[in-house]
């Protein structure tokens, strides 16, 4: 028996086939999971991918938030289920309050969309113990609200505690995948709850994980097999 | 029947971009004198039967769960009244 990694679709969402494929890859079972449906179907851990829940309507994230499925997450986050928010997944999750702080749109109001370099600032969470601390990783960023904002003890709380779980690189050339991309505060592309179960991010891991596709880096691949050995493991 | 406008804004030490590029229009437009721009929502709430507390409280929290985003928007909640002129 492997891990089995619940992958949710909401209306909107558009990468829930390649993190299926991704948990895939990493060598757990992927589980799709269904907006309407409080049932999580006991998988071990869950994934919120991204897309445009709801169309984002409103804000980012703000109605998938309350979309029955959600109620389960929350609950269960709460008590310690592993949950990684991608994109919107992200902005989902801090509407939900399970990641504090919220997105807008990016800086300077035009969709984005290459490759981007980042830091991983924490190698301790569920979804990072893969990655050495300080490592530069590459993976896709593709976003309209992707700039991370908090008032500025939330932003002091998150620097003091090692919240901060990825951050953009800002030294080098836009062209290389280097700078803010979004002008997300403190340069923040991610974060951590402090227990290390949830975790959120703009940029795309899962768009990560094959030699044959894309960019032919395979760094968003650890996120997947983190949580696979932590789930085995446990 | 009566209307409730809850009207959201971004808080005021976030950026606003799109209120910027309002602003920046402006002089295009020949239109001095104006320093800043915010831009914000505002949402108009048919209200079947009467406005009273309770159902002033219930949009209040209506507004603070979903329409708006506490982390990083101020709200308000006031009570229009709807014109009778329109008939």
């Amino acid at each position: 028996m492997t891990a089995r990694i619940g992958v949710v679709t909401f209306p909107g969402s558009l990468d829930d086939r390649d993190t299926q494929r991704a948990v895939r890859l990493a060598g757990a079972e992927p589980v799709a999971l269904w907006h309407k449906d409080k049932d999580l179907k006991q998988v071990d851990a869950v994934v919120l991918c991204g897309g445009f829940s709801y169309g984002d309507y409103l804000r980012a994230g703000a109605i998938a938030r309350f979309s029955p499925v959600m109620d389960t997450v929350i609950e269960q986050a709460k008590a310690g289920l592993p949950v990684l928010g991608i994109c919107n997944g992200f902005q989902i999750l801090t509407e939900a309050h399970l990641l504090p702080g919220g997105m807008l749109g990016n800086d300077h109001l035009h969709f984005i969309c290459r490759d981007q370099k980042l830091r991983v600032e924490n190698a301790e969470t569920a979804w990072t113990s893969d990655y050495e601390s300080g490592q530069e990783i590459h993976i896709p960023l593709k976003n309209m609200d992707g700039r991370y904002v908090a008032d500025q003890y939330t932003l002091d709380k998150l620097e003091a505690e090692g919240l901060v779980a990825f951050r953009y690189l800002a030294r080098g050339d836009a062209a290389d995948g280097y700078g803010n991309p979004n002008g997300s505060l403190n340069d923040i592309a991610g974060i951590t709850n402090e227990a290390g179960n949830v975790v959120g991010l703009m940029p795309h891991p899962e768009h990560a994980v094959e030699p044959l596709i894309g960019s032919g880096r395979t760094d968003g691949l650890p996120f997947f097999t983190s949580i696979l050995k932590k789930l085995v493991n446990a | 029947m009566a209307r409730v406008v809850v009207d959201v804004m971004l808080k005021p030490e976030i950026l606003d971009p799109q209120g910027q590029a309002v602003q920046r229009a402006l002089p295009r437009l020949g239109f001095e004198g104006i320093s800043d721009v915010r831009q914000g929502k505002r949402f108009e709430l048919e209200v079947d039967g009467p406005v009273d507390e309770a159902m002033l409280a219930r949009i209040h929290e209506l507004a603070e769960s979903f329409l708006a985003n506490t982390v990083i928007e101020d709200f308000t909640v006031r009570i229009e009244e709807v014109a009778e002129a329109a008939k």
